[in-house]
């Protein structure tokens, strides 16, 4: 753990300005859309709104449903501490650790999809049954991408991986689309989920935390912006220069991952959500992209 | 070696008791019950002492018969699982006392109990064999005990069935033994493990693979030779489907480790084979454990997927050892033993929780179940324990083996050249496409039958399970968070099992730095969780928390059935790899515009065995059946044969 | 990684896989079209470092005939007999691309082995070119439509063409012209023939038509 302070000074800045991404991909869709869309600080506004709330809980949920916010933000926010950002290694680095980060993310989504069960409602089945089935077709390719990058470099740590990439290589770029998809897949974004709609018929992640309010509905919305902090700060440290500065490195990060926000904002403006059965192919898609950059590196 | 001699005379003995006393319930069971704890406690030293690198015992003894002698040896693997079969077996003896309570017939039970504690006694001596001749002997009790226990309830048709293909599936893989053991001794002609292998031909070698790859694989449930895990295991009672599918089918697992520690330096393709075996089992196995209905033919089938994953880490170790890097061999078998052991503990765990909701409710079809976690707290709890650590989720040790063979594929990947490399980077996507469906199919199986409302009145009038099958349950899913917490220091011990096939064991001290760091990861999630948790409540102290209805749409009348039902969960996912499940669908929908009754059947056959087996043996019917001619029932042509065959000899002998 | 050629080549390995994966037929029609672009620009890469006339005339030659003229035929017939997509193939979309994976590491893998070397810096040439070959056979195979089994056809025309340029480097005039001339009658047959077909049996689907025997 050695420099420490640029890399807990990231995670602080992580966890202050989360909700702020989601503001900017507001922003930005509203722009498209010719308004002026809300402020900026609206997300704050909101989580201190909920936080002042009561809690109203379902007669038929048992500790489980607590428990689903509250482990959903605690795994997003215990990844942080494996993610590095330019060339400071992450405060916590070992071989294989992306695959901690990765399964991390998975015990939020099995104690979120359980609380969607918890209810006993049709809606939050239906969003848990299709999250349960994303997850699984998403899974392999971040992984495999993260394998391909870990050949090219010759290193297994996520920290000795990423720094070290250059963008200018193929197949860090196969990779990097692979990923953009996968972040728009796990985060609930146009092409696979509607973050705006509020037909339950049509939900997947907004579905499965339908009857979450107060304090437990803050907790979820942070998680969600946090996890998008989480994936953008991966893909933008892809693109990230091997050399500079830590303190450099770490306000790149910083300005990439709303680039990356940005991006987010731009592709929501203009697709529409696919069809539930189309998904399996785009994400095999990417799974292909990571199978061609891994080909391409072991060669 | 004397303590392991009177651990297995224990277990006869309580076990005969147990049979002698079956008129007296409660003594019997306590009987049957006391053998495997009393096994336990005495094994226990010299068990841990050889796991901890201590002198290897063993014990020689010579017996009237022709082709051998007793020989048995205790090393470190025999310790290793020694140690996994005598726990498990005490904590589901202590909940079996509690589950067959009132099961059939006090005789019955007295013969459940004896077949089950020789069961326990003959993978004992199963693990101790170190002639080939005790091997099979304790093999074959094995087998025929646990099918004396599948059989319990034998008034069902479909237990009967289950049970007689359990007979047929294990003997014909145990047939293959006899032609592996004849190779083996040969060259020797000497039938003691220490005597095999030595001067073996690399085609005999081979060959001897083959032949153990099919006679421990079908132990294992590897697809192809897996068609009678998802029958058998759901037909035993709850507690014996937890010791079959906890240990006895990881005998296959010791048997093939065994085999390969005799067979010397594997060439490349034995990995291979072993990696693609192990990704079919895994990928097939949890596709077809998520479209089931039946709670225990569920776990039936996710044992499929997790001897898969054993699989997976067994080849990628032989693939480390044959292109000669080291430190994949060693992190690829350590993660399958490690796999091996928190397997036993979490498919112990859930087969016990499904006991449970079977004892309470009296199905386990996960569609008349639901919202059993209120009436079933300690129960619901041991369940979620086990399907989360099923699923490899940290912090639960199901996670640290995992990690493992991750880990030794990735450095695979990274430190091999090109040719070795890319098959063992293909065991990344498929081990996370597999975590990732069992994901799915374990929120299905505990979110279905715990949570939301009760589907059924047996659901709804569900209680909670007796003192004894309460502890089996509480010790087990300890275990599991022991096994967790314990990991970086097991990692020694377990190389030191392995180290005949992987000698270097440099990478166990880093292994091991790095599992602290994991814990260190976990340590942390636990304090953020305890923190939002009291931040919660501190919230929430003075505001109004209010209980109400689900948000049900303004329907005025909700009721359970608008539920998601297990295959409504399933259904996305099924409904993708339909080429590879075959899932029929019986669907009465109303065909006009207004609602109407409606049905929906969904069932999912086992493809191996209706496009492998099934046809094989209706061939091989077909072509027996042309030999019954020799079956006519005439007295007069029986004798004449009799006798033109004694005249035949006659002539022959005094030529 | 990082000469021209071998992001060319990286481009039509993408080019295979997406085509792979498509549905509609102007989509591919389109990736075609790339292809002929590719190979145009493979053939005055091969040719390096002169860029004689005839090298040009012959590479912008294949340009039209392959990225121009073979693409529009064939848009225009499917035109003419009203079909759009291949809707039911033989083997799905998700285990074409997936098979489409195992192809280009079976493509790799052999291609690293044959002992081919007219280029100094030949890099992805031969592997993606066997890739090309693979997918051209798997979409004949593996579709139904007869569009599509023209389509593979062109496709495994082009893989050809890549190989050749790996062997030989400087294929002479002659033998470019006459694989031109070979894949352009082909075409034209082909065209005509699915025009006819269309008119006749108001349907593509080659599954159907296995009684026209003798």
């Amino acid at each position: 753990m050695s420099a420490l302070s640029p890399a807990w000074f990231e995670i602080g800045l992580a966890l202050l300005l989360a909700p702020l991404l989601n503001s900017v991909i507001a922003r930005i869709k509203a722009a498209f859309a010719g308004r002026q869309g809300p402020p900026l600080l609206q997300p704050y506004f909101d989580l201190a709104k909920l936080l002042r709330k009561g809690a109203v809980y379902s007669s038929t949920t048992t500790w489980i449903f607590r428990a689903g916010p509250i482990v959903a933000f605690a795994t997003t926010a215990a990844a942080l501490l494996l993610l590095p950002n330019g060339r400071v290694a992450a405060p916590v680095a070992f071989p294989a650790d992306f695959v901690l980060l990765a399964y991390l993310l998975a015990l939020g989504r099995f104690f979120t999809i359980s609380a969607a069960l918890d209810t006993g409602s049709s809606f939050e089945g239906m969003g848990a049954s299709r999250e349960a089935h994303f997850a699984a077709l998403a899974e392999p390719t971040l992984l495999l991408g993260l394998a391909a990058l870990a050949r090219k470099t010759g290193a297994l740590s996520l920290s000795q991986i990423l720094p070290t990439t250059s963008l200018l290589a193929p197949e860090v770029g196969l990779v990097a689309v692979a990923l953009a998809v996968i972040l728009l897949c796990e985060n609930a974004r146009m092409p696979f989920d509607d973050p705006t709609t509020h037909l339950e018929l049509t939900m997947v992640h907004e579905v499965m935390v339908l009857d979450h309010g107060g304090p437990d509905f803050a907790f979820v919305q942070y998680a969600s912006a946090l996890k998008l902090w989480l994936w953008s700060a991966l893909l933008t440290a892809l693109f990230l220069p091997a050399s500079g500065n830590a303190w450099v490195a770490g306000a790149l990060t910083v300005a990439g991952v709303f680039a990356v926000a940005c991006g987010v904002g731009v592709v929501e403006s203009s697709m529409a959500r696919l069809r539930l059965l189309r998904v399996p192919q785009l994400l095999a898609t990417a799974l292909a992209l990571t199978a061609v950059a891994l080909i391409l590196v072991v060669r | 070696m004397i303590l392991l001699v009177l651990a297995l005379a224990a277990l006869t003995a309580s076990g005969l008791v147990a049979l002698v006393t079956s008129q007296h319930p409660r003594l019997a069971a306590f009987c049957g019950a006391a053998g495997p704890l009393v096994a336990w406690a005495l094994a226990l030293t010299p068990a841990l002492s050889v796991l901890t690198r201590g002198p290897v015992l063993s014990f020689e003894c010579a017996w009237p018969w022709p082709f051998g002698a007793v020989v048995l040896g205790l090393d470190a693997l025999s310790a290793l699982f020694l140690l996994v079969i005598l726990t498990l077996g005490a904590v589901t003896a202590v909940y079996g006392v509690g589950y067959m309570r009132g099961a059939r017939s006090p005789l019955a039970r007295g013969v459940a109990w004896i077949s089950f504690d020789l069961l326990i006694a003959a993978m004992f001596l199963v693990v101790l064999a170190r002639h080939a001749l005790v091997f099979l002997l304790a093999w074959e009790a094995m087998a025929l005990t646990s099918f004396l226990l599948i059989a319990f309830d034998c008034e069902r048709r479909e237990v009967r069935r289950a049970a007689w293909t359990y007979l047929v599936a294990t003997h014909l893989g145990s047939v293959f033994l006899l032609p592996l053991f004849f190779l083996l001794g040969q060259p020797h002609a000497s039938f003691v493990f220490s005597a095999f292998g030595a001067g073996l031909a690399p085609g005999t070698a081979s060959i001897c693979f083959l032949l153990a790859l099919v006679a421990f694989g079908t132990q294992a449930g590897l697809v192809p030779f897996h068609v009678w895990l998802p029958e058998a295991h759901p037909a035993a009672p709850s507690h014996v489907s937890a010791l079959l599918s906890g240990v006895m089918i990881k005998m296959g697992v010791y048997g093939l480790l065994r085999m390969l520690t005799l067979l010397g330096a594997p060439p490349l393709w034995w990995g291979w084979l072993l990696l693609g075996l192990g990704g079919v089992s895994a990928l097939l196995g949890i596709l077809f454990a998520l479209a089931q209905h039946d709670l225990k033919r569920l776990l039936a089938y996710s044992s499929v997927e997790n001897l898969g994953i054993v699989a997976l880490g067994l080849g990628t170790g032989l693939v480390g050892r044959s292109v000669g890097a080291e430190d994949v061999a060693a992190l690829g078998l350590i993660g399958a033993l490690l796999h091996v052991v928190n397997h036993a503990f979490f498919k112990g765990l859930l087969f016990l929780g499904a006991g449970s909701v079977l004892h309470a409710t009296g199905t386990t079809e996960v569609d008349e179940l639901g919202g059993l976690a209120s009436r079933q707290p300690v129960t619901a709890m041991a369940f979620l324990v086990g399907s989360v650590a099923i699923c490899g989720l940290p912090p639960l040790n199901g996670f640290v083996g995992e990690f493992l063979i991750y880990w030794a594929a990735l450095a695979g990947l990274v430190h091999t050249p090109a040719g070795a490399a890319l098959p063992l980077a293909a065991l990344v996507p498929i081990l996370a496409t597999v975590g990732g469906l069992a994901l799915a199919c374990f929120t299905k199986a505990f979110g279905i039958v715990f949570l939301g409302q009760p589907r059924s009145p047996a659901a709804a009038a569900a209680h909670e399970a007796g003192a004894s099958m309460r502890a089996g349950m509480i010790v087990l899913a300890l275990a599991c968070v022991a096994i967790a917490l314990a990991a970086p220091l097991l990692l020694d011990p377990i190389a030191w099992c392995v180290a005949p096939l992987a000698p270097s064991a440099e990478v166990v001290p880093r292994a091991a730095a790095v599992l602290w760091q994991v814990l260190l990861v976990a340590a942390a999630l636990s304090g953020l969780l305890l923190v939002l948790a009291l931040v919660r409540r501190w919230l929430l102290r003075r505001r109004e928390v209010r209980s109400e209805l689900t948000w049900d749409c303004g329907y005025a009348a909700p009721t359970s059935r608008m539920q998601y039902t297990g295959s409504s969960f399933a259904q996305p996912t099924v409904d993708l790899f339909a080429s590879l499940l075959r899932t029929r669908k019986r669907i009465a929908a109303p065909d006009l515009h207004f609602p109407d009754a409606a049905h929906l059947e969904t069932e999912t056959r086992d493809v191996s065995r209706e496009e492998i087996y099934e046809p094989l043996f209706e061939g091989t019917e077909r072509l027996l059946k042309r030999l019954r001619v020799l079956q006519h029932g005439r007295v007069q042509i029986y004798v004449l044969s009799l006798v033109v065959t004694l005249v035949a000899l006659l002539l022959w002998q005094v030529r | 990684m990082d000469t021209l050629l071998d992001r060319l080549m990286l481009l039509l390995i993408l080019s295979d896989l997406t085509m792979l994966a498509l549905r509609r037929f102007s989509a591919a029609l389109g990736l075609l079209a790339l292809q002929g672009g590719l190979l145009a620009a493979l053939a005055l890469a091969a040719h390096q470092p002169d860029f004689t006339g005839r090298a040009v005339l012959l590479a912008l030659m294949g340009l039209v005939l392959r990225g121009v003229l073979f693409p529009w035929l064939l848009r225009r017939t499917a035109r003419r007999a009203g079909i759009v997509e291949e809707r039911r193939p033989f083997v799905g979309f998700v285990p074409s691309l997936l098979a489409g994976i195992g192809l280009l590491a079976a493509a790799m893998a052999i291609g690293a082995r044959l002992p081919i070397g007219a280029l100094p810096t030949l890099g992805l040439v031969v592997p993606a070119s066997l890739f090309t070959v693979f997918t051209g056979v798997f979409l004949v195979v593996a579709r139904r439509k007869a569009l599509s089994q023209c389509v593979g056809y062109l496709v495994l025309d082009n893989g050809i063409y890549g190989f050749g340029v790996a062997t030989v480097g400087n294929i002479p005039a002659l033998v470019e012209l006459g694989t031109l001339l070979d894949a352009l009658v082909a075409v034209l047959v082909m065209a005509i023939a699915m025009y006819r077909l269309s008119e006749e049996f108001d349907h593509m689907n080659t599954d159907q038509l296995d009684t026209l025997r003798g």
